[in-house]
């Protein structure tokens, strides 16, 4: 829908992928699945019929935070954790750009945990990208917040004791209207979830697993690969029964408060006891759920979870401002350093 | 001091046309009110006035508790004041906790007036005395005037139907009907207030007030109970039109302004925290001027949120104290390595840490100038007194933005709650902020420097062609690209700091007060310690003395004639409320053997302290 908007609109030039691509040389290592994300953040743009000048990339640090030295827009590679404060700034005081933010695990799970959470819960209208490798990769592979309890790392040799965040768990707790995910290894999907994340009026959070063929290689393999990806992911569509499977004969349906994993056409199982996908759910109990399942209990849930509407911060500080010059005029400044007790002296 | 308010000739002689009052009673005696219809009064009659609130940390602490106790002090006077006064002459003490709190202050042969209905024995145990003060002879090196307020309050107002709740709460203004009557005060001002702020929400409130604030002064005038009552005449300001304010009023004022005389929006983030929140508070009730403020999460987030509000073209600016300038260090690293205009406030109170959160200090100079990763220059603004914050507060955003760089304006406590006459400016004539956005592709260079400031190009979202990247990676010169290489990184650490140094040329010379060729001694200060420094020279000059004082507003960097004027004195005192840190800064950059006076009371110095060390040195 919004992919046209560049033919319609005869003032936007039409530009394609390589207009949205940098002169700097990519510097990832080779084969890490940042450079699909790139490459899908690249075609995607030209698409959404936005001038490139209106566009700002924003990461904290990272591997996934040099993404927007790659990209010919506006971009900001700011300090550890602190791209979501950054953003909310220039979102604040130019609600016509549009801002997305690139962060990863390290970065907006752990040192920019609360930034996170509070972007999330003002709903400021912006992208959150987060690129989840389940390692620290720039800092030469330490366990991240999101690694599995027990994963050996240069600074867990014994096994990380500490228990892991679910990035999409932790948004939905933080109050987001946008939450979704989706797959370094599967470009099509890819890029129709930030095509869904840039449509929704709010922040959005996508949650994007990332492989790190350095220090965390095949962290998500047992599902992602490509022969298993059809039997072990679940594809939400909203509106749609949530069926996974080759030959699409699996479900899920709520089982008392825990999902269960079915077959269809077994013990008389059909479609229609199959929880049906509904992202606009205002109450978040399923979409928790969602966010909780993982292989290989159950199929690993990619695709729009939640999609809600709710007022915007940057809207509302608009519309207050607004609402005070309605009522009160525009401010004259003159008058306000004269308002109180004045007096003159001859 | 070049704010406008202050005539250029001094007065060498102290004269003694001043009187110095302190109201002190339970924070729930209204003395804030008190003081400031005092203070209001005594400016709108034409008086000099400094005032100086003193609030007790806690939010409510038990009544009639010392710790309860809350105070405000104002001096008036008929030439021109820096300070409110070190010792008060009068004591207004409403209860025994504030008597016993503040007595330590008021001199010998001082007046106290006493609410004597409070002297209650169960009062007397929580302030801790064992008898009845009044009652011994305890007092006898005062004047004390014993007047029963409450009762006389309570009979003032007893054909108002009100609640003896109610009653109790305007006995506040009986105090301050007496003290109008003392000092020959009109009682216009008072009426007024109480008509406009109780008048439409509580018109009993207002009638009670006006009446028993009546009664008070026909008190005084009916009694006798002083032999006689004071003038003090009208100050000579220089002419114009003049409104009280404090420092923190001053402060938003400035910003406010600064924005439209760079006709960009003002954006301010900041996070919650004491002595700092009544600019967020202030900035937020400005919406109608387009002012955007951001109540942060946390410090971090408050200082990112400015930078990102800067780099989209809006003054982006935050503001905090102590403990927030330590949280903000990274991004201030920051905003100095993408070279983007920044203001952050710091209005120091008492530390380290938490430290004493409601007394002042000028502890953070160093923190400011050095506190961050590697060699991190920035700007830094003190401003003076309380109006001189509104001069400060846009020369801070005309360096950043001519600049591009962060500016730290360096305020404190006692200067954001004290009080001041303020000859108000017409902002049609204050020099315009030039933003100067670059909007060229052709000739656009992310880092390319303008040959006389250095400052870099402001190019913001939205402008075509001139798409680039900044961050906190050290950048190539001119081409702005993520550069490693050795010299180049030497060169950008130094053009960093060239930069700075060079606001040197493009801020006023040092003026000094008294014997400009050189003498004795010369009082080095800076920030809020002007008017005590300023006094005390004055009392020192007109013992004869060979004293002179230079006045710091802009400490980093320095005036370009500073260390000319330090070598024509034969010695250098620098008081400061820190152990020494100015000083460390100008011996290390002078090589001169400056004497530090240093004091960490959490209160101001009083003039008596700096003028002793003045005469102790030239003696």
């Amino acid at each position: 829908m919004v992919s046209t908007n560049a033919a319609r609109d005869a003032e936007i030039e039409v530009l394609s992928r390589k207009d949205f691509t940098s002169d700097q040389e990519v510097r990832w290592c080779p084969g890490c699945g940042d450079y699909s994300i790139l490459t899908q953040t690249q075609r995607l743009m030209p698409e959404l019929g936005i001038p490139r000048e209106n566009v700002v990339f924003i990461s904290g640090i990272g591997c996934s935070s040099r993404l927007p030295y790659y990209m010919n827009t506006y971009g900001f590679h700011s300090i550890h954790g602190r791209a979501p404060t950054i953003a909310t700034g220039l979102k604040a005081t130019r609600p016509e750009l549009s801002v997305w933010v690139i962060t990863g695990d390290g970065d907006a799970l752990s040192i920019g945990g609360n930034h996170i959470i509070h972007t999330l819960r003002r709903n400021i209208d912006l992208q959150i990208i987060l690129h989840n490798n389940e390692i620290y990769g720039l800092t030469k592979g330490q366990y991240s917040p999101a690694s599995p309890l027990g994963k050996v790392t240069k600074s867990s040799p014994l096994g990380a004791i500490d228990w892991p965040l679910r990035p999409l768990a932790l948004a939905l707790g933080a109050e987001a209207t946008f939450v979704a995910r989706s797959l370094d290894v599967d470009p099509h999907h890819l890029v129709e979830t930030l095509r869904q994340s840039y449509e929704h009026k709010g922040a959005s959070f996508v949650e994007i697993y990332q492989n790190c063929n350095i220090y965390n290689d095949g962290a998500f393999e047992d599902f992602t690969a490509k022969e298993v990806r059809a039997d072990r992911i679940l594809y939400l569509q909203n509106g749609e029964p949530m069926i996974f499977g080759k030959a699409e004969d699996k479900g899920i349906r709520l089982k008392g408060l825990k999902p269960e994993v079915v077959e269809l056409g077994k013990d008389g199982i059909t479609e229609k006891d199959l929880l049906v996908h509904d992202e606009t759910l205002e109450e978040p109990t399923i979409a928790f759920m969602l966010s909780r399942m993982e292989y290989p209990d159950y199929p690993v849930p990619v695709g729009v979870i939640r999609a809600v509407k709710r007022p915007t911060y940057d809207d509302l500080l608009g519309e207050q401002i607004e609402g005070a010059i309605t009522s009160q005029g525009a401010g004259d400044l003159d008058k306000l350093l004269r308002e109180g007790d004045t007096w003159v002296v001859d | 001091m070049t704010t406008a308010s202050r005539p250029t000739e001094l007065p060498e002689v102290i004269d003694l046309d001043r009187v110095t009052i302190r109201f002190a009673g339970d924070s729930g005696d209204g003395m804030q009110i008190t003081g400031t219809q005092f203070t209001r009064t005594s400016a709108v009659f034409g008086n000099d006035i400094s005032t100086v609130p003193d609030i007790p940390a806690e939010i409510r602490a038990p009544q009639g508790s010392l710790p309860g106790v809350s105070a405000f002090q104002v001096s008036f006077s008929s030439y021109d004041i820096y300070t409110p006064g070190d010792t008060p002459d009068v004591l207004v003490a409403m209860n025994p906790a504030a008597l016993k709190v503040h007595l330590a202050d008021l001199p010998r042969g001082g007046l106290i007036i006493v609410n004597e209905d409070e002297f209650t024995p169960a009062n007397l145990k929580k302030a801790g005395y064992e008898a009845n003060p009044l009652e011994d002879d305890s007092l006898s090196a005062y004047t004390v005037s014993k007047v029963p307020i409450g009762t006389l309050n309570a009979r003032a107002l007893s054909d108002l139907g009100l609640s003896a709740k109610d009653v109790d709460r305007s006995k506040n203004m009986f105090a301050l009907g007496i003290m109008f009557w003392l000092y020959s005060r009109p009682l216009e001002t008072t009426i007024k207030f109480n008509e406009e702020y109780y008048g439409r929400r509580n018109p009993k409130v207002a009638e009670a007030n006006i009446t028993t604030l009546k009664a008070g002064y026909y008190y005084g005038e009916n009694t006798e109970m002083f032999a006689q009552h004071y003038h003090v005449p009208k100050a000579k300001l220089a002419p114009g039109l003049y409104r009280n304010i404090t420092g923190g009023e001053a402060t938003a004022l400035g910003f406010l302004t600064a924005s439209k005389l760079a006709d960009r929006p003002l954006f301010y983030g900041s996070y919650p925290i004491t002595p700092a929140s009544d600019i967020l508070h202030e900035l937020a009730s400005y919406k109608r001027f387009g002012v955007r403020t951001f109540q942060a999460e946390d410090e971090i987030a408050a200082i990112g949120a400015a930078i990102g509000a800067a780099f989209g073209g809006a003054l982006g600016m935050t503001g905090t104290s102590g403990p927030g300038i330590a949280l903000k260090s990274e991004a201030m690293g920051l905003a100095i390595m993408v070279e983007l205009p920044l203001v952050i406030i710091d209005v120091q109170r008492s530390g380290p840490s938490t430290g004493i959160p409601t007394k002042t200090e000028q502890g953070d100079l160093l923190q400011c100038m050095f506190g961050r990763n590697s060699a991190a220059p920035l700007a830094i603004v003190a401003p003076a007194t309380s109006s001189d914050c509104f001069e400060m507060a846009i020369e801070a955003w005309r360096i950043a933005v001519k600049y591009r760089t962060p500016v730290i304006y360096l305020s404190d406590l006692y200067l954001g709650v004290g009080s001041e006459p303020w000859l108000i400016p017409d902002t049609e004539g204050l020099p315009k902020i030039e933003a100067n956005f670059a909007t060229d592709p052709a000739t656009f260079q992310a880092y390319e420097r303008d040959p006389e400031t250095l400052a870099r190009p402001w190019a913001v979202p939205g402008t075509p062609g001139l798409e680039h990247r900044i961050g906190g990676l050290e950048k190539q010169n001119i081409t702005g690209n993520v550069n490693y290489q050795p010299e180049n990184h030497d060169l950008m650490t130094r053009l960093r700091a060239e930069k700075i140094q060079r606001i040197a040329n493009d801020i006023p010379e040092l003026e000094v007060f008294g014997d400009e060729a050189g003498g004795d001694l010369l009082v080095l200060s800076w920030g809020s310690t002007f008017g005590v420094n300023r006094t005390a020279v004055q009392r020192a000059r007109a013992q004869g003395k060979s004293v002179s004082q230079a006045h710091l507003r802009y400490v980093n960097p320095f005036p370009r004639n500073l260390g000319d004027i330090l070598h024509r004195f034969k010695k250098v005192l620098i008081p400061e409320n820190n152990l020494g840190q100015l000083s460390l800064l100008v011996r290390g950059e002078f090589l001169i053997d400056a004497v530090g006076l240093n004091r960490v009371t959490g209160r101001p110095f009083t003039i008596g302290e700096v003028e002793a060390k003045i005469l102790e040195m030239v003696d």
